[in-house]
Parts: C-alpha cells; sequence; structure tokens
C-alpha cells in the first residue's frame, strides 16, 4: 500500500486510541485511526492491550471493610432517624 | 436494582444502607485520598459524605444515578477539605509512558509484545488485582481519580466530568495517560511471573 502523507504513524495513532474507544473522533479521524489499523498489526495488538487493561481495571477487587467501620456507620444512620 | 435501592431508603430502611455502605465505602476512601493528605482525614471526609447522603436522599432527585450523586458529594467535601495541592494538568504530567517505544519516524520501537492466551488467563488473578490497585493509587491524583471513576466504578465519561468539574477533552487526556500506565503495569506484571 502507498504511504500518503496523510496516513498516521504509529505514534500518533497510539495517541489517539483513547478518543477512539469514547467515540469522540471527528469522522475523518476515525477512517485514518481505522485505515492505519487494519495495516498495522503492531497498533492493534496496542488497541486490543488498551481494552484488555480496561476490562482487568474493571475486575480490580475493592478492598475489604473493616466491619467495625460498618457498624458506626449503621450505628450513625439508626441515630440519625431516631433524631 | 438502583431506583429500589433509593426507594428503600427514603423508608429510612437500615439494610438498603449497610448495602450501600459495603459497596462504596472502601471506593470512597480511595478516591478522597487523592484529595487529602491521609488516610483518617479521608475517613472523616467519607464519614462526612455518609452523612451528607443521610441527609440529602429525600432531596436526591435521580437526574443522575445515586453513585454519581455519592461521588460528587465527597468530592465536593473532599476538595472543601484537601489539603493536598490540586493538581491540573502540567508539565510534569506530560506523558512519557509510551514515547520511548517510538523510533524518529513514529513507528513503534521495539513493538508491544504479544500477550498470551496464558497470559490473559492470569489477568484476573488476584496478584495482578493487586499490583494494579497499587498501581492506580501511585498515578497522579486527576489521572486516579478519572481511571477510578471511568474504569473501577464504571461511571460514563459525562458522569465523570460532572463529578470532578472538568472537560471530556481533559478528562479524556487524564484516562489516556493512565490506562496507557497501566496496560505498561501489566505488562511488567505478567512478564515476571
Amino acid at each position: 500500500m502507498r504511504i500518503l502523507n496523510r496516513d498516521l504513524v504509529c505514534r500518533q495513532a497510539v495517541a489517539l486510541v483513547t478518543d477512539y474507544l469514547d467515540d469522540a473522533l471527528s469522522r475523518r479521524q476515525r477512517r485514518r485511526f481505522e485505515a492505519h489499523l487494519r495495516n498495522c498489526p503492531n497498533c492493534s495488538r496496542y488497541l486490543e492491550q488498551i481494552r484488555l487493561t480496561i476490562d482487568t481495571v474493571g475486575h480490580v477487587e475493592p478492598e475489604t471493610l473493616d466491619p467495625d467501620v460498618k457498624n458506626e456507620l449503621i450505628d450513625l444512620y439508626r441515630r440519625y432517624n431516631e433524631e | 436494582m438502583e431506583e429500589e435501592l433509593v426507594d428503600r431508603l427514603r423508608k429510612r430502611d437500615e439494610d438498603a444502607f449497610a448495602v450501600l455502605v459495603e459497596r462504596y465505602h472502601m471506593p470512597m476512601v480511595r478516591l478522597a485520598l487523592t484529595f487529602v493528605p491521609n488516610r483518617s482525614v479521608a475517613e472523616e471526609v467519607v464519614q462526612d459524605t455518609w452523612i451528607g447522603v443521610i441527609r440529602g436522599i429525600d432531596r436526591f432527585e435521580r437526574r443522575s444515578s445515586l453513585k454519581t450523586w455519592m461521588f460528587r458529594i465527597l468530592v465536593n467535601r473532599a476538595r472543601k477539605t484537601g489539603t493536598r495541592e490540586r493538581r491540573t494538568i502540567s508539565v510534569a504530567d506530560v506523558d512519557i509512558t509510551d514515547s520511548n517505544h517510538f523510533s524518529s519516524d513514529g513507528s513503534w520501537s521495539p513493538p508491544p509484545a504479544p500477550w498470551t492466551d496464558d497470559v490473559i488467563d492470569r489477568l484476573f488473578a488476584s496478584a495482578v488485582s493487586e499490583r494494579l490497585r497499587i498501581a492506580i493509587d501511585k498515578l497522579p491524583p486527576t489521572q486516579c481519580q478519572v481511571v477510578t471513576l471511568r474504569d473501577v466504578e464504571r461511571l460514563s465519561p459525562q458522569e465523570v466530568c460532572d463529578v470532578l468539574g472538568i472537560t471530556e477533552a481533559n478528562q479524556r487526556v487524564l484516562l489516556h495517560r493512565a490506562r496507557s500506565q497501566l496496560r505498561k503495569t501489566i505488562e511488567l506484571e505478567i512478564g515476571e511471573g
């Protein structure tokens, strides 16, 4: 494929990943981005890894809540409702 | 489910409050920590937020989700209390995460290493989860706030902007930096294993 001046280089494509995922690119930018991805296994891999990162971060387990803290808050709730 | 929870809270249902505390207390402490200097101040801010939630639930208009409303209360209180320097995007924040992966013509050098199926299977293991939690906390505060609300708490971009009072473009810049850093954390973690 002929490389045109307006084609994105990888560094530029990577910078657009979040905008792409948030659907914040203009139609033209989106077309250029997707055209780059079709021809670039590295950037496709990067995008896939960012997707996996988002998925993994979404599954980070919350810290355990200290039962004493929980009970104190429920006491607070009770007191407030009795007022 | 959330609708029902709000209804129950308005009827002063203690179990509903317990569900809320169980689900949101620790995430709120972690978020508060990005605004205030230490854990005990963060705990105070969150306690204060719970009081705000209890007092305000009758006035909650459901124009936003309950979660977004609670985080907004938290952020407002944390900002009033916070002595931690409030960060805007500064030169020091400029992303260097991926810049050393490119050659002068802008192509990858070296390219990102593949994540094999074996690696992907391990992503959800608790060791990776723990490392990620530490890595999220180590991000610059504004990046930590955005990625926590977006990717951990799954708020929409608009909700995040609403809670933090930032523009969507700013939100995306911070999110982009945070995600590239966390991708790198995963890469290092799985590379070691």
